[in-house]
């Protein structure tokens, strides 16, 4: 379980919080799906799980475990993924070196299996470098297996969805299914996606930093009203507080 | 024979474990230690100045030629050897060079490697520099390659630093006639106050001659770093220089890459880039559990091989 008591981020400029007092607990064999308007903080939150953000306040525990203070590796070997919204390219790293050193199974046939479990075909993917010539779905791809790679408590994923064909889109929801199935991982998905939100055992919307809602999928999308109403807002497009 | 040191040096700069198979020939300490030629290959020593001729005849494929150096006294050695490779061989030629110095006085060498790649071959040339040894005395290499790549052959090469090496001056000149095709791939790290400079000079001489020259680095410490890669298409002809450099601690490093075009029909692009490790790589690897040097190490050696 990862619970999160009053947990606040700023800006690097001390200006704003961008994360501001957020209360959470999220249970373990659970998919949440993080939802919300552009910049309302949602990777800002995902960092700060990670360690990647520091908190200006709160606490962050794992199973009852005081986090907060520690670095993202410790963090990552307590179990906590992360996979980027745009992850970075390397020069000189091939996917096999980075499922390699993500995963806890290092085999061939586990990469292997990796791949194809976010519709990459092995074959062709396993020994290319990570560099400027991947495309920008396939490099999140690589990013996602990197992260399925771990067995994890918590996993986090930031919009997988973005920029990915709607082929390997199926095979992504059913590898999420399969790990919610297959694992006691709990599984976070910052999605705008309705596919993905159907996934989800809870929606949390996040707007200006703060926790707006915490709510059921069909909820959300069954109501045609939800996106108009008052409830979510960002401070320029939504125009009311 | 080859004692503990003359192994590892040579394990370092032409990857040997034993006495190599096919051609080759062991200079130690300014002297031909063991030499092997073949039916295809022959080494003979040069008679006017210290080096060797290696000839390799005409239609020679799949077979390959070591010539290390490996210095364990200190000294200053030249050598000058001359490379005359057959139309339309195909072999693999590992050259480089490895000092042990254990002194306080400065060890040294000077190798002068002249290539004659005649039509339709194909050459890849495997240079390779490591220093080793607790001694306070520089090690020193200052390699210049001299390279005539005839029509429609095409040479490529690999010259790596990667270790224990003060001091060195890279002089590489390559000529390239009609069809003929170049490929450099240059690694060079450099820590402590070591000092590298690369002088790559690429004359595109014949029609639809190609070459294109990579070179990675890594300056840590105080060390400096000057690279100098110089392109000119002097007709129709297509060249590409990428000089990318990784910048730590105290380090300086200078890229001046230079293209120019005598020829309307000439294609050349550079691209020069230093800076630090991206901190965005760093962190995506200690999301997989690296702690921050592990995570440095793996993108420095990616980044390097
Ligand atoms: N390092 C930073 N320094 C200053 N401001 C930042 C920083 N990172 C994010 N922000 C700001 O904080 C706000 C929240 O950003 P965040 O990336 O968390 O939003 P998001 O909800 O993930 O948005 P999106 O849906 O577009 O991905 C934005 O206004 C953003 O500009
Ligand atoms: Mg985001």
């Amino acid at each position: 379980m990862l619970e999160l008591k009053n947990v606040s981020v700023s800006a690097k400029d001390n200006s704003v919080e961008i994360v501001n007092n957020v209360n959470l607990s999220l249970e373990k064999k659970k998919i949440y799906v993080i939802t919300g308007p552009n910049g309302g903080g949602k990777t800002s939150l995902a960092k700060a799980i990670m360690g990647i953000y520091p908190v200006s306040g709160g606490e962050i525990y794992l199973n009852g475990e005081d986090i907060t203070g520690k670095s993202i590796s410790e963090r990552a070997l307590l179990g906590i993924g992360y996979a980027f919204q745009s992850p970075p390219r390397f020069k000189g790293l091939f996917v096999r070196d980075l499922l390699s050193i993500a995963a806890d199974d290092k085999n061939e046939s586990k990469l292997f299996s990796l791949l194809a479990d976010v519709g990459l075909c092995a074959q062709d993917y396993i020994d290319r470098e990570l560099n400027a010539s991947f495309s920008g779905g396939e490099l999140k791809r690589v990013e996602i297996a990197s992260i399925l790679a771990r067995t994890l408590k918590v996993a986090l994923f930031d919009e997988p969805e973005a920029g990915i064909d709607l082929w390997s889109f199926q095979k992504l929801t059913e590898t999420f299914k399969k790990l919610n199935e297959t694992s006691d991982t709990t599984i976070v998905i910052i999605s705008h996606q309705e596919r993905i939100l159907r996934l989800a055992d809870n929606v949390i919307l996040i707007c200006n930093g703060k926790i707006a809602d915490i709510t059921e999928p069909d909820k959300i999308l069954g109501d045609i009203d939800y996106f108009t109403e008052p409830g979510c807002y960002c401070p320029n497009c939504f125009a009311r507080k | 024979m080859l004692d503990s040191i003359d192994k590892k040096l040579l394990k370092e700069v032409a990857d040997l474990h034993e006495i190599p198979q096919g051609a080759y020939n062991i200079r130690k300490n300014g002297e031909k230690l063991s030499r092997n030629t073949t039916a295809n290959i022959d080494i003979v020593t040069k008679e006017d100045k210290p080096g060797i001729d290696i000839i390799v005849k005409p239609g020679t494929k799949n077979e390959s030629v070591h010539i290390p150096v490996i210095l364990s006294a200190t000294m200053d050695d030249l050598v000058y050897n001359t490379f005359e490779i057959g139309e339309d061989a195909d072999v693999i030629i590992v050259a480089g060079c490895g000092i042990h110095n254990n002194t306080g006085e400065d060890s040294g060498h000077d190798g002068v490697h002249e290539f004659f790649i005649r039509r339709g071959a194909k050459v890849k040339y495997i240079e390779k520099h490591f220093g080793d040894g607790d001694g306070s005395g520089k090690r020193t290499l200052n390699p210049t390659t001299i390279m005539n790549i005839e029509e429609g052959a095409t040479a490529e090469l690999e010259l790596v630093q990667i270790k224990g090496v003060d001091n060195t001056k890279r002089d590489t000149v390559v000529r390239l006639e009609k069809d003929a095709k170049l490929i450099v791939s240059e690694r060079l790290l450099t820590y402590f106050d070591q000092t590298a400079e690369s002088i790559i000079t690429v004359e595109l001489l014949g029609s639809n001659s190609s070459a294109q020259v990579i070179s990675r680095s890594v300056a840590q410490n105080d060390s400096k770093q000057i690279f100098h890669l110089n392109m000119r298409g002097h007709t129709e002809c297509r060249g590409h220089i990428q000089c990318d450099s990784i910048i730590m601690h105290n380090a300086e490093v200078s890229a001046i890459p230079e293209i120019t075009a005598l020829s309307e029909g000439a294609e050349l692009v550079h691209e020069a880039a230093i800076g630090r490790i991206a901190s965005e790589q760093l962190t995506k690897l200690m999301c997989l559990g690296l702690n921050e040097q592990e995570a440095e190490e793996t993108i420095l050696q990616g980044f390097l091989a």
